[in-house]
């Protein structure tokens, strides 16, 4: 099972990210270990500057807003 | 697989023309309807049967030409910032920033500000993502200062609500205070004044950015996306706020707060400080107290120190930033940043 982490200190927009990428998933029948951290040296360890970021397999490959609803679904297409 | 891929490239230009379409419709569609603004109240208060010789009838036609035009104001210029906002990433504005000497780099840091997104509940990241790419503490500190409290949204509403003088005066003052209290932090040598494990962190250089070849597509859809965001997130604070103001418009006498919040009473601007920085609010929730202040004879620096004061310095924020600096910084910071808007308010009153 693959990791997604989203990346962020708790504000709504995180939540938003975090509901969308398991909605996604849910949609696609795709099993995800979804990872909500909030950690701020842990959030800072990945170099991220602005939250929401979202990290799969430990790489970020998105940061700053609520990512797109087709960006989502490209990233479960390409990793999973 | 192949057909889908086929079909969304076919849907992606399409969106793009969709886009080019909808917009030339929409800007002679704005001014048209911003040039209606009179018309339109006129219409809605003859419906009433009050004419505006009389207090009701003043404060319907205020609240109908005002809430439409903040509104229309709004989504024009939020859409635009949006599309702005896209070519300044963090990452981006950071590479602008890193290793400029103080001077230079505070009033480029403090001009970034208002143009890179930014939301406060990322200030920490920004903090460390901009210290160890090299962007000096003091340079650092005028972007933190600036991107809250220099923003669209705040030059928007005391546009609208107020005229171009005072959005002019708040940009110029907030610019000023964020550019000489970094310059300030940045010759105090504070370094040493951040928690210790930010200190530890090294941040690699091949860091991802998302938007460097961003399709216009994209940009035009961040821009719609933050109207939408911005507007629902302060409609209603705006609404009330012209609703408050309608209603002391013609109800309220004029020098209510003459005698407390005048221009002889000193004191206000420290109390209207003291007062507005344990508030935690946006410059659209502040607007609605900021309408009353004016409105009823508080004095412009008075009332602009405290809206200061409010986005500012926030309690807030001063916990979130609690985790990278030391007390002795913090301190350091707000009371810097306190006396730069003591300052602006006590020049203001004195010369107004």
């Amino acid at each position: 099972m693959q990791t997604i982490k989203v990346l962020g200190t708790g504000c709504a927009n995180c939540k938003n990210t975090l509901e969308l990428i398991k909605t996604a998933a849910e949609a696609k029948d795709i099993k995800i270990n979804l990872i909500k951290v909030e950690e701020m040296s842990e959030i800072v360890g990945y170099g991220v500057m602005s939250t929401p970021a979202v990290v799969i397999n430990d790489k970020v490959v998105h940061s700053g807003g609520i990512p797109d609803r087709t960006i989502i679904n490209d990233w479960l297409s390409d990793n999973f | 697989m192949s057909n889908a891929t086929i079909d969304t490239s076919q849907q992606k230009s399409n969106a793009l023309f969709y886009w080019i379409g909808a917009i030339s419709l929409a800007i002679p569609t704005w001014f048209y309807t911003y040039s209606q603004l009179i018309p339109f109240a006129d219409f809605i208060l003859s419906l009433t049967g009050y004419d505006r010789s009389s207090h009701t009838g003043e404060a319907i036609h205020f609240f109908f030409y005002d809430t439409p035009k903040i509104m229309l104001l709004l989504a024009g210029v939020v859409f635009f910032m949006g599309i702005v906002q896209t070519f300044f990433s963090p990452e981006r504005t950071r590479s602008l920033l890193a290793g400029r000497r103080l001077g230079v780099g505070n009033s480029l840091a403090a001009s970034l500000g208002i143009v890179t997104p930014f939301c406060s509940c990322s200030a920490v990241p920004l903090f460390i993502g901009f210290l160890s790419a090299g962007v000096p503490l003091g340079v650092t500190f005028s972007f933190l200062i600036a991107a809250p409290m220099v923003n669209e949204i705040a030059l928007i509403l005391l546009f609208g609500l107020f005229g171009w003088q005072v959005a002019v005066l708040y940009l110029g003052l907030g610019l000023t205070i964020a550019i000489v209290s970094g310059m300030i932090i940045g010759h105090l040598k504070m370094e040493n004044d951040l928690q210790d494990w930010v200190h530890d962190i090294h941040i690699g250089k091949d860091l991802p950015v998302n938007n460097a070849l961003m399709s216009w597509e994209s940009r035009f859809n961040a821009g719609w996306n933050y109207v939408k965001e911005i507007i629902y997130k302060i409609w209603f604070y705006v609404v009330i706020g012209i609703a408050v103001g309608a209603i002391i418009h013609g109800f309220v006498p004029e020098d209510f707060m003459t005698s407390i919040m005048g221009k002889d009473a000193w004191w206000s601007v420290p109390a209207a400080v003291a007062l507005g920085m344990p508030m935690y609010t946006s410059a659209a929730g502040v607007i609605p107290i900021v309408e009353v202040l004016i409105g009823k004879g508080a004095a412009l620096g008075t009332t602009l120190a405290f809206m200061m004061s409010v986005i500012a310095l926030s309690l807030p924020e001063i916990l979130i930033l609690r985790k990278v600096l030391k007390t002795k910084l913090i301190a350091t910071f707000v009371s810097i940043v306190a006396s730069g808007i003591l300052l602006v308010g006590f020049i203001f009153n004195s010369i107004l």
